[in-house]
Formats: structure tokens, C-alpha cells, sequence
């Protein structure tokens, strides 16, 4: 075997290994696959009184499934309310009084934007907005309210 | 005191002189680069000696790091009731920082110091000077194509080795301790972004050849043509290279991830 | 007389020391010229400061009537197609072997079929009797037949000149022979300009045509091998027999002795 050859074969082997290395990390350990599937979306715009721990990229859900991520998030400057912006892919309507609600996935897990369906005939378009919210429930006011209500109840007793 | 002032001096100037050798041997450099792309075969040859020869060492290396990356994090996951996330923690950690990082140290130690040590020698037996009397330019035939090489090279390396770390963390985590596998898959997906992590780690890898062939080049011509100058020289490359990349991917990650 | 290489009011220095001094020579086209010296007077460094590899604080070397220093890179490189030069240590690439490092040069700058260079490169290895190794490596040859490999590269381009630096040095005495035999015959048989630096008297006094002797940066006696073998002046005899003190004293400059050993 020349030397030109054993060369040629080695830089073969390292050239096959690296495009092996950017198969597995693009198809399996990242979203390259979502990236490039760059399907058609529509922008929907909604506001909170507390998103918790809402981040951008965080999945927007429809009874459970991805449909759209969040793309901005910012604060009304008037009204101090949150609101959030999301891409929704167009390949699902939704009704006009849909709600979106921040939920949390586990106990500790991230935070998402859940939408629940209403029973409208007309649809949302591009750039309309959620008019039926439900905040971030925040764990520190949960248990203020539980204890609130607890030394309630002793009281009464 | 006036003595302790005047070794500052001293050292600082002549760290000045080295930077400053270092940007003109860069400056020279440059125009010759182009020149390695037409000698496709001067190339291949060297691609395959920093790169093809440091595979071993590099999958070695990436395994490993990510089969402890998977175990350490699955130690602390569990507290949490979320070792499915081990899967994410290793891929991010590797695509972030540790495949350039470690890559990089890994390729400096064995393929950068082979480059200054072989210069260096070059130099020193007159290979160097004698190219030059043959009126062939040594930085368009020896320095070119090592420099286009390491450039190349090393973000392969760098992926190759982040590839083989997941794949270690899925060993440990799926193979050995039970974690979920579709769990361990899906929640890696939607947490490592493919522009803000792997690409990053890319760029930073690119950063840290740019900076690992610039050194072991200069540092073979530089070296004093004895065994112990080559010798001083491959030190100062390993040395000056690691701490280097080090303190550029501070830099880096500040800048990226910030 | 047809003057290949002149060498005008040359003043080149390292550090603080000067190596040359306003030194002077013309080498005649076709003539094996030998430029001695003890060591460390810098006959290395005229070759490199001819080839344009060093540049002179003051002074011009003309090549064929070329001002080796102002040439543009281009010019400079087109020059030294027609120079060879043989190295102390061969300097072959080690990466190649025999064959590959004489068709080095043929490859880099002809376009020449790989049938032609083959020939060619054949031609200049049976010049130097080592066609039979065009297979080995550099690094499993002994250190004459390095020498001899570079030879045959420094003529593979067929040059005008050659210039060697201490070609016999450390060489046995066959292998010196075969060296002395070779560089006579190649000026002779290509009609080369040679250039011979070097300290081994007997071998350069027995092929050379002229002779330049330098020492402290200037040319202390030049003519030709009957001039110099009969000289009287006492730095060129002392040179020439090899005497441990004379001229050029046996100590190197140093304070006195006594008073260095604290004796008075």
C-alpha cells in the first residue's frame, strides 16, 4: 500500500467520522431537525399578570402536543401586564376564544404555555391576541395561601 | 527596588518584542495560506498527521469524559427526580465547553507540540534554509499547509469528540443505571439548540485552531537550533496553547452565552 | 576574465561583532574558487549573504551582474534556479526519500512529465554513484552519501553555479576522496562556477582553481594554489601547516594570566 493511499484513507476515516459525529448530534441530540423543518407560522400575541418562569423557545402546547414556541417576551409598559408573543405553526386553527395558561410540566419542571380550545366558530389570525389568560401559578404564593387558609381553619376550631 | 523595577522592564519589553514577532510571522503567513488550498496533496498529508493520527487519543478522551459527565450527573439528578435530564446536562456541557475545550487541550499536547518539535528540527538540520535555496518559499510549502491543516482539523475533532461523549453518557445513564432511553433522547432534543450550542461550540473550536497553529508554527521558527531550544520550544507551545485557550474561551463564553 | 560572482566592500555583523569588514572578491566563471578560513570567520555566512538569505549592513553582491539585495522576492527566487547549494548537513527533506528529494526541485518548478523527471533524476544519481539508492530514506544514509544525494539535488536544475559549505568536513578518507573527485568532475563535465567553502587544506588546495583566505572579515591572501603554497606570509603558512600559535595565537584574548590567578 503506498503512501499516498494509507493518506488518502486516513483523512477517509476522519472525514466519515466527523460527518457521523454532525448526523448523530444534528438528528438526535439537537433540534437541528426542528430548525430546518422551518414550517409556515402565525404570530399570537397574550398577556399575563406573572409568567413565573416563562423563557423564550419555551414549547407552546395544545392538549399536550408541541404546536409553537414562544418568540418574545416583554412587559406593557402602561399596564405593567406581561405579554408574550408565540409562533404557532399554521397548520393548526384555533378558535377565537381560546385561553392559554402557564403550567408547569412536573413539579419542578419548565414552564410552557398550555392552550385550551374554546367552541367559536371563527378562527385566531396572524397577530391577534389570547384574550383568556391564566397566570403562572408561583409556588411561594400557593403555600402563603395554604397557610393563610390553615391558621384560618385553626382559628375557627 | 531599582533592580526589582528594572527586571520588570526587561520582561515586559521583551514580551513586547515576542507579541510583536508573533503578528509579523502572522502578517507573512497570511498572503502564503491560499497557496495550501491549490496543493491539495501537501495538505491531505498534513490533515492526516495532526488529524487523522490524533483520533484515537480524541475518542478515547471523549468517551470517557462523557461516560463520568453521565455518571456525576445522574448522582445529582436523582436527587431531583429528573435523571432525565442527564441526557441534556452531558450534551450541553459537551457541545458548550468541553468538546472544544477539552479537544483543543488534548490536540495541543499531541499534535502541537509535534509540529514545533518538527520545525523546529527542520530548521535546525537546514531543511528550511535549504528549500529556500532551491527557490521554494517554506512558508507557502511547510508553514501553509500545516497552519490550513490544525484550522481544519481540529473543530472535526472537537465534534467527533462531543459525539462519542453523548454517546458515553447514553452508556452509563440508559446502559448501566436504568434511565429512560426515550426519555433520555427526547429531553436532549428540545433543550440543546442546534445555532446556540452546537454551532457555538464550532465557532469556538475554529477560535481555539486559529490560536493552537498560530503558536506551534511560530514557536518551531523560533526555536534555537539545538535539542534543547527544540525542546524549550515545544514546552513554550503546550504551555502558552493550553493557558491560551483557556482564557479565549472565558472570553468566548462571555461573549456567547451571555 | 568573466566574473560569475563579485563581492563589493561587503560589511555584515552579528550583534556587536563584525564578520565582515569591508571584504572584497571576484569569482571567475568556470573556475573552482576555494574561500579558507579557520572556523567561525564566516565563511557560511558569505555563502548565505551570495544566496541573498542574509542581507549586508553595507556592500553589494553582483550575481551575473545582478544586485543579489535589491531583487525583488520573484527575481530573487528566479536567481537561485540557476544556484545550487550543498549543505553541511545535506539538509534533505526527511519526509522523501532518495528519488523524491532530487526530483524535488524538478517537480516544483517544471512541468516536466513524471517519465522525464524520472530520467533525469536517474542521470543525476548515477553522476553521484548512488542510483542504487533512489528507494532509501535520508535518515538511513551515512552522512557522505547525504552529502552526495544533495549534490544531485543541486544539480538536478541544471544551475550555473554551485556552492559548497565545508563539503569534506568529518568525512572519512575515502569518502572524502569520492567528495573531492566529484566536485572536480562536475565542474568540468556542467562547466559550473564552484564555490568551495571550506578548512580541509590538502582536499581544497588539490581541485582549486584560485584561492581567497580570510580571516578577521577580510581576504588575508588570494591567487591561485602555487601562490598560495608559496606564500610567506606567516598567517597563511601558519594556516596552511596547521601550527598550534602563531599569528592567530593559540589563547583567546584574555586578561593576563597571572593577574587572573590573582598572583600579583
Amino acid at each position: 500500500m503506498g503512501k499516498q493511499t494509507k493518506i488518502e484513507i486516513g483523512v477517509g476515516i476522519l472525514v466519515v467520522l466527523t460527518v457521523a459525529a454532525l448526523f448523530m448530534i444534528a438528528l438526535r441530540a439537537s433540534n437541528f431537525t426542528a430548525t430546518f423543518q422551518d414550517r409556515p407560522t402565525y404570530t399570537l400575541r397574550a398577556y399575563f399578570d406573572n409568567i413565573g418562569g416563562l423563557k423564550v423557545r419555551a414549547p407552546v402546547k395544545l392538549s399536550g402536543v408541541v404546536i409553537g414556541r414562544v418568540s418574545t417576551i416583554g412587559i406593557d409598559p402602561e399596564t405593567y401586564q406581561a405579554w408574550v408573543t408565540m409562533k404557532i405553526d399554521q397548520a393548526y386553527r384555533l378558535p377565537l376564544d381560546t385561553s392559554a395558561s402557564i403550567l408547569t410540566s412536573g413539579l419542578l419542571g419548565d414552564q410552557y404555555i398550555g392552550l385550551e380550545p374554546g367552541g367559536d366558530e371563527e378562527y385566531l389570525a396572524d397577530g391577534d391576541e389570547i384574550e383568556i389568560t391564566q397566570s403562572a401559578l408561583v409556588l411561594e404564593d400557593l403555600i402563603g395561601q395554604f397557610l393563610v387558609k390553615m391558621s384560618d381553619q385553626g382559628g375557627e376550631q | 527596588m531599582l533592580r526589582f523595577v528594572q527586571w520588570l522592564g526587561h520582561h515586559s519589553l521583551s514580551r513586547i518584542r515576542a507579541a510583536g514577532r508573533l503578528g509579523l510571522f502572522l502578517f507573512s503567513l497570511l498572503p502564503a495560506l491560499p497557496y495550501a488550498l491549490w496543493r491539495v496533496a501537501l495538505l491531505l498529508k498534513q490533515v492526516y498527521n495532526t488529524g487523522t493520527l490524533s483520533l484515537p487519543i480524541i475518542m478515547t478522551a471523549g468517551l470517557f469524559v462523557g461516560m463520568v459527565l453521565g455518571l456525576q450527573g445522574y448522582n445529582v439528578l436523582v436527587d431531583y427526580n429528573s435523571e432525565e435530564a442527564v441526557g441534556t446536562m452531558t450534551a450541553l456541557s459537551l457541545f458548550r465547553e468541553l468538546g472544544p475545550v477539552v479537544a483543543a487541550l488534548l490536540f495541543v499536547g499531541r499534535a502541537g507540540s509535534a509540529l514545533t518539535a518538527e520545525i523546529g528540527l527542520m530548521r535546525s538540520t537546514e531543511q528550511l534554509s535549504a528549500l529556500e535555496m532551491m527557490a521554494v518559499d517554506p512558508l507557502k510549502f511547510i508553514f501553509a499547509p500545516r497552519f490550513l491543516a490544525v484550522v481544519i482539523v481540529l473543530p472535526m475533532l472537537a465534534l467527533i469528540f462531543s459525539a462519542l461523549g453523548v454517546l458515553g453518557g447514553y452508556l452509563v445513564a440508559v446502559g448501566w443505571l436504568g434511565v429512560d432511553e426515550g426519555a433520555f433522547w427526547s429531553q436532549m432534543i428540545s433543550h440543546v439548540d442546534w445555532y446556540d450550542d452546537v454551532i457555538n461550540g464550532v465557532i469556538k473550536s475554529v477560535v481555539f485552531a486559529l490560536l493552537v497553529a498560530l503558536l506551534s508554527l511560530f514557536h518551531g521558527a523560533e526555536a534555537v537550533p539545538t535539542s534543547e531550544g527544540v525542546s524549550n520550544a515545544t514546552t513554550r507551545t503546550v504551555v502558552q496553547g493550553s493557558l491560551g485557550i483557556l482564557a479565549l474561551d472565558f472570553i468566548l463564553t462571555a461573549l456567547m452565552f451571555n | 576574465m568573466d566574473v560569475h560572482i563579485r563581492v563589493e566592500n561587503l560589511t555584515f555583523r552579528r550583534g556587536a561583532r563584525k564578520i565582515f569588514d569591508n571584504l572584497s572578491l571576484e569569482i571567475p566563471r568556470g573556475q573552482v574558487v576555494a574561500i579558507m578560513g579557520p572556523s567561525g570567520t564566516g565563511k557560511t555566512t558569505l555563502l548565505k549573504l551570495i544566496a541573498g538569505q542574509l542581507t549586508p549592513e553595507k556592500g553589494r553582491v553582483l550575481v551575473d551582474g545582478e544586485d543579489v539585495h535589491r531583487l525583488s522576492r520573484r527575481r530573487l527566487f528566479a536567481l537561485r534556479q540557476r544556484m545550487g547549494m550543498l549543505f553541511q548537513s545535506g539538509a534533505l527533506l526527511t519526509d522523501l526519500n532518495v528519488f523524491d528529494n532530487v526530483a524535488f526541485p524538478l517537480r516544483e518548478h517544471t512541468n516536466l512529465s513524471e517519465n522525464l523527471i524520472e530520467r533525469l533524476v536517474l542521470m543525476k544519481l548515477q553522476a553521484v554513484g548512488l542510483r542504487g539508492a533512489r528507494h532509501m530514506m535520508p535518515s538511513a544514509l551515512s552522512g557522505g552519501m547525504a552529502r552526495r544525494v544533495a549534490l544531485a539535488r543541486a544539480i538536478a536544475m541544471d544551475p550555473d553555479m554551485i556552492m559548497y559549505d565545508e563539503p569534506f568536513v568529518g568525512q572519512d578518507p575515502i569518502t572524502m576522496g569520492v567528495l573531492v573527485t566529484l566536485v572536480r568532475k562536475l565542474n568540468t563535465s556542467l562547466g559550473l562556477t564552484s564555490v568551495v567553502v571550506s578548512h580541509d587544506v590538502q582536499e581544497v588546495l588539490s581541485i582549486a582553481d584560485y584561492v581567497y583566505v580570510i580571516s578577521q572579515g577580510q581576504v588575508m591572501a588570494q591567487g591561485t594554489v602555487e601562490v598560495i603554497r608559496n606564500s610567506d606570509d606567516p598567517y597563511v603558512r601558519q594556516f596552511l601547516q596547521g601550527a598550534p600559535d602563531g599569528p592567530v595565537p593559540f589563547h583567546f584574548p584574555a586578561e593576563d594570566y597571572k593577574k587572573d590567578l590573582g598572583l600579583c
